[in-house]
């Protein structure tokens, strides 16, 4: 897959914008209100849109289904709405001088502590899906939570060992 | 009996005179969309029209006028206060802090000096430093969709500006506020303290607690939702008004107090009738301008627009070169700054409204009409202006223009 980068435009909403493999910029800005415009970059001054198409989100439906690629659009809507309720989720890779290597996620007190619950942990190429309390972190798990922002920064502080 | 019927015409005339007034400012901004400029110059300039020695007097709706511009005024504020969420103002902090820096000390002193090259005394020199500092983020943004280019490279350099003097005006207006309130040393300094603290306490609200707050005033109905924040905004503006500190900055406060999930659903709300009640105020603010003293003031006003319209185009030029983007860029960036709008009269009805000095009004009314309509079109030209499209002369060897 390409590299995609995100910028945020404040007061607006964010942009992902990738190069396709022929050389040519294109990009998804998606409004704050949930409209979306599709980006083509101009390959002459590269900074500019050569063309800005208007998506409802119907709109984006549509492209997207006659792209073939149905449910990335509805995950990442679900992602946006979970936001907009103040809710965020995250996947935060467990650094080894992180406090919380090798306890478990009973003693460890993650949600007691920070507000954010783990829902996941991937480990290599498995997903352990709603860990036990007696399940032992190891470092290079990636821990997949859920919570308030505030509740997510903490608990990444503490997964990469920043508290 | 008589008394009623006496009533019944005087309402009757408060009608018509009141309708007569709205629906012209309706075909002006009719007009105004259909050649693709904002309606505030076109408001402006048909206050100067009726106003005191305008072509038209307003007999009777004078005094409703007066009201509803002082709550266009309030709601102006809110929704210029919803527009960046804490999150947004605390980003643009630590990427482009010395943008910001730089704007303000290209933008504000051209003012202050002309301000005091003409004897004013500080206080008027200090606002008309405010009026040439602050872009119209509602120009600017509405340019920005126009002309297609919310996606572009260099408009998070330009989005970031316009954060960063909405952050300013949340120091600036309750400075201003105190300055004008016209009190010994020791109480201004106090009330100055006071301001401030209660511009910082908000901010930390909004960043600490903005998305609590959302959730606390959150309700399904559009109906409780508009009259729950119509009614706290014009409630802390007028104890804001009550402490000395202007309703314009109690309502700013309130819309970044709320900025966080719940403005985009309020700023829909709130719009429709901000866009009736702000039109009110830009054609108040003019009425009190009379046309006779513009061209004495003209060339203070063309000048000053030359001016700051250059420095501006520096600052947007190095927001965009600082995060990589090219020459055509840059100065599309920078031109799209330059339009000057709301903001700038709101700081000039303030001293109008303290008496600080009889030109301010006049400068500011000159000065806005000629940015809010030339910065749309230098920003639509900017790029071709600063280079041809084609790529005429490869980068050297060993350089990248992009990043």
């Amino acid at each position: 897959m390409s590299e995609v980068r995100e910028t945020q435009l404040p007061g607006t909403g964010v942009r992902h914008d990738f190069e396709t493999r022929q050389g040519t910029r294109v990009g998804v800005l998606l409004h704050r209100s949930g409209r979306r415009d599709l980006l083509v970059y101009d390959e002459i001054d590269p900074d500019a849109c050569l063309v800005t198409v208007d998506l409802e989100p119907e709109d984006a439906a549509t492209l997207v289904e006659l792209l073939g690629g149905s449910q990335v659009i509805e995950a990442v809507g679900e992602a946006v709405q979970q936001r907009v309720q103040g809710l965020a989720i995250d996947w935060i890779p467990l650094a080894s001088r992180s406090t919380i290597v090798g306890q478990n996620l009973g003693d460890a007190a993650l949600r007691t502590r920070t507000g954010a619950s783990v829902v996941a942990v991937i480990r290599g190429d498995a997903t352990v899906p709603s860990p036990t309390p007696e399940f032992v972190f190891e470092a290079g798990d990636t821990v997949v939570a859920v919570g308030t922002d505030e509740g997510i920064a903490l608990l990444t502080d503490l997964i990469q060992g920043r508290a | 009996m008589t008394l009623a019927a006496a009533a019944d015409t005087d309402t009757a005339l408060v009608l018509i005179e009141l309708g007569a007034v709205v629906l012209g400012l309706a075909l002006l901004a009719r007009a105004s969309n259909f050649v693709g400029v904002s309606p505030i110059p076109a408001y402006v300039v048909a206050g100067l029209a009726v106003g005191t020695g305008g072509l038209v007097d307003l007999a009777f709706t004078e005094e409703f006028i007066a009201l509803g511009a002082e709550i266009g005024v309030v709601l102006l504020l809110l929704t210029l206060g919803f527009e960046y969420s804490a999150q947004d103002l605390w980003a643009a902090v630590r990427a482009s802090l010395p943008v910001g820096f730089l704007d303000l000390v290209l933008n504000f002193p051209p003012g202050v000096v002309a301000g005091l090259a003409m004897g004013w005394g500080f206080e008027a020199a200090f606002l008309l430093g405010g009026i040439t500092y602050i872009s119209s983020s509602g120009v600017v943004a509405k340019t920005l969709r126009d002309l297609g280019r919310l996606g572009n490279r260099e408009t998070p350099a330009v989005l970031s500006v316009l954060v960063l003097e909405d952050l300013a005006m949340a120091v600036y207006l309750p400075l201003v506020a105190v300055m004008l309130a016209d009190r010994d040393a020791a109480t201004g300094a106090v009330s100055i303290g006071v301001a401030l603290l209660a511009v910082g306490a908000v901010l930390l609200v909004a960043f600490r607690f903005g998305e609590r707050l959302s959730r606390l005033i959150a309700t399904r109905s559009d109906e409780v939702l508009l009259l729950t924040i119509f009614g706290t905004t014009l409630l802390v503006a007028g104890l804001a008004q009550r402490m000395q500190v202007s309703a314009a900055v109690g309502a700013f406060l309130v819309g970044i107090a709320l900025s966080g999930p719940l403005s985009e659903r309020a700023a829909s709300l709130i719009a429709p009738l901000r866009d009736l009640f702000s039109a009110t105020f830009f054609l108040f603010f003019s009425l009190q301008v009379d046309p006779a003293d513009l061209p004495a003031v003209l060339g203070v006003a063309i000048a000053l627009a030359a001016v700051t319209a250059a420095t501006k185009v520096a600052t947007g030029w190095w927001a965009a070169a600082r995060i990589g983007v090219g020459r055509r860029g840059r100065a599309r960036a920078g031109a799209s700054l330059v339009a000057r709008g709301e903001f700038s009269i709101v700081i000039a009805a303030l001293g109008v409204a303290a008496g600080a000095e009889v030109e301010l009004g006049a400068v500011a009314a000159a000065y806005v009409l000629i940015l809010a309509i030339v910065g749309p079109v230098l920003a639509r030209y900017a790029d071709d202006l600063a280079g041809s499209r084609s790529p005429a002369t490869p980068a050297p060897a060993g350089t990248s223009t992009y990043q």
